[in-house]
């Protein structure tokens, strides 16, 4: 990398206009939601751990044997209300689900970004893997 | 030992995992499984489900950095998600099917071969004819190497990428790991891709593949919430200061203490795979 042009390292092609949507530009803005998803849901799991720590008085959990985590932490609707109810455990679940949701929303916004591109093929590609991503997360069993 | 002691134990023992995993360029990962499971007595499903979100988060929070380099390929990336995604899929699945010995054994190979990988030398072919297909799907770039230019890359042999990509999102699903090393062969290797788009490209689909196993995880009650938060907020700090320090040390020394480690951590998996330990 050039030490001199450290401002516009992604530069566009010198043809590009200025307003005009790049495979640059959007890795950018790409780059800055992942880092804000992943901000906001440490955040919130932190959050949830302080208080979880707060009201934990007992010996370590053992999790030398699985069982799998109870309904109300492995559905949607069972997290919210749980954080409605302000309960720790909850708390943390709801910053996983955001933490999840970040590289989906990166191919969503890859998808917008191709649609701006008018580069058809790679709003198909995208749009496949958004696909298998949503089908892993609601529909898969 | 209380709640509290544990999960200070294991937020400093995961922030130690992510530095290692940062400054050896395997993601921390590969380290944490065989921590929790064979240092904290942690069941191996638990244990790949704090991994893999752990991995999201790396991934995310390191690919800011990344983009600013401008060595990433989003075109490449996207059109092998594809591959890992599906992989992922079927890597999650079989979690819930096989013996947790088998899951342990696969693991503990992965570790060996990663630690061979991470200390080979690195070659650099340089591209002969460009594949067709790489072409029509526009797997090209290039690559900012010096002041005023740049050096133009095509994929080779896209199939052969896709295949390996496949079987690097099946591992990451079946073991709640990045499967860089795996991610970055496929690249580097099959495709011929330059060694730096392969690192930075590599990084971006982690998140993506780790994710389409994540729901499967969740719904399969793999997140324990007390143990992933001390696992992934460590995980998150170490690998973020990792990624500072990679360019004030030594690495290449690092590299070769880190890989002994991850042997180490290879066999005593196999090893209580095989004893039925795990």
């Amino acid at each position: 990398m050039k030490p001199s042009t450290p401002s516009t390292p992604h530069s566009s092609p010198p043809n590009t206009a200025p307003g005009q949507w790049t495979d640059a530009r959007l890795e950018i803005l790409v780059g800055i939601m992942l880092r804000t998803g992943v901000l906001l849901a440490a955040a919130i799991v932190l959050f949830g751990g302080i208080i979880y720590l707060v009201h934990s008085h007992g010996p370590r959990p053992d999790y030398a044997s699985f069982h799998a985590e109870p309904l109300q932490l492995i559905t949607l609707s069972g997290i919210l209300h749980g954080v409605a109810a302000l309960n720790p455990e909850s708390i943390i679940m709801l910053g996983l689900l955001v933490l999840i949701a970040t590289p989906v929303a990166r191919v969503v916004m890859c998808v917008v970004g191709f649609l701006f591109e008018r580069d058809r093929l790679y709003v198909a590609v995208s749009s496949i893997v958004l696909a298998i991503l949503l089908y892993s997360l609601f529909l898969h069993k | 030992m209380t709640a509290l002691e544990f999960s200070l134990i294991l937020l400093i023992s995961s922030i130690a995992a992510g530095l290692l995993g940062a400054l050896s360029g395997l993601g921390g990962g590969v380290v944490i499984v065989p921590l929790l499971t064979i240092l904290f007595h942690v069941d191996i499903h638990y244990a790949i489900g704090a991994s893999l979100v752990s991995v999201i988060a790396t991934s995310s929070g390191a690919a800011a950095a990344y983009v600013r380099e401008g060595f990433s390929n989003i075109r490449v990336g996207m059109f092998l998600e594809i591959a890992t995604t599906l992989g992922a899929l079927l890597g999650a699945w079989l979690t819930t099917r096989v013996p947790t010995h088998s899951i342990g054994f696969v693991f503990g190979l992965v570790l060996l071969y990663s630690a061979y990988s991470s200390i080979k030398q690195h070659h650099e072919v340089i591209t002969q004819r460009p594949d067709p297909l790489a072409l029509r799907l526009s797997l090209k770039g290039s690559l900012p190497t010096g002041p005023g230019c740049c050096q133009d890359y095509v994929a080779q042999r896209v199939p052969a990428g896709f295949g390996l990509m496949t079987l690097a999102g099946t591992l990451s699903g079946l073991l709640g790991i990045g499967s860089g090393a795996v991610k970055v062969i496929a690249m580097d290797q099959a495709m011929r891709l330059p060694f730096k788009v392969s690192t930075t490209t590599s990084n971006f689909m982690i998140g993506v593949t780790a994710a389409a196993s994540a729901g499967l995880y969740l719904r399969s009650g793999y997140l324990a919430p007390a143990l992933v938060f001390p696992v992934m907020l460590g995980v998150l700090l170490g690998s973020l200061l990792g990624s500072r320090l990679l360019a004030r040390v030594h690495v290449r020394t690092l590299k070769i203490v880190f890989a002994l480690v991850i042997v180490a951590l290879g066999i005593e998996m196999i090893v209580n795979s095989l004893a039925g330990k795990l």
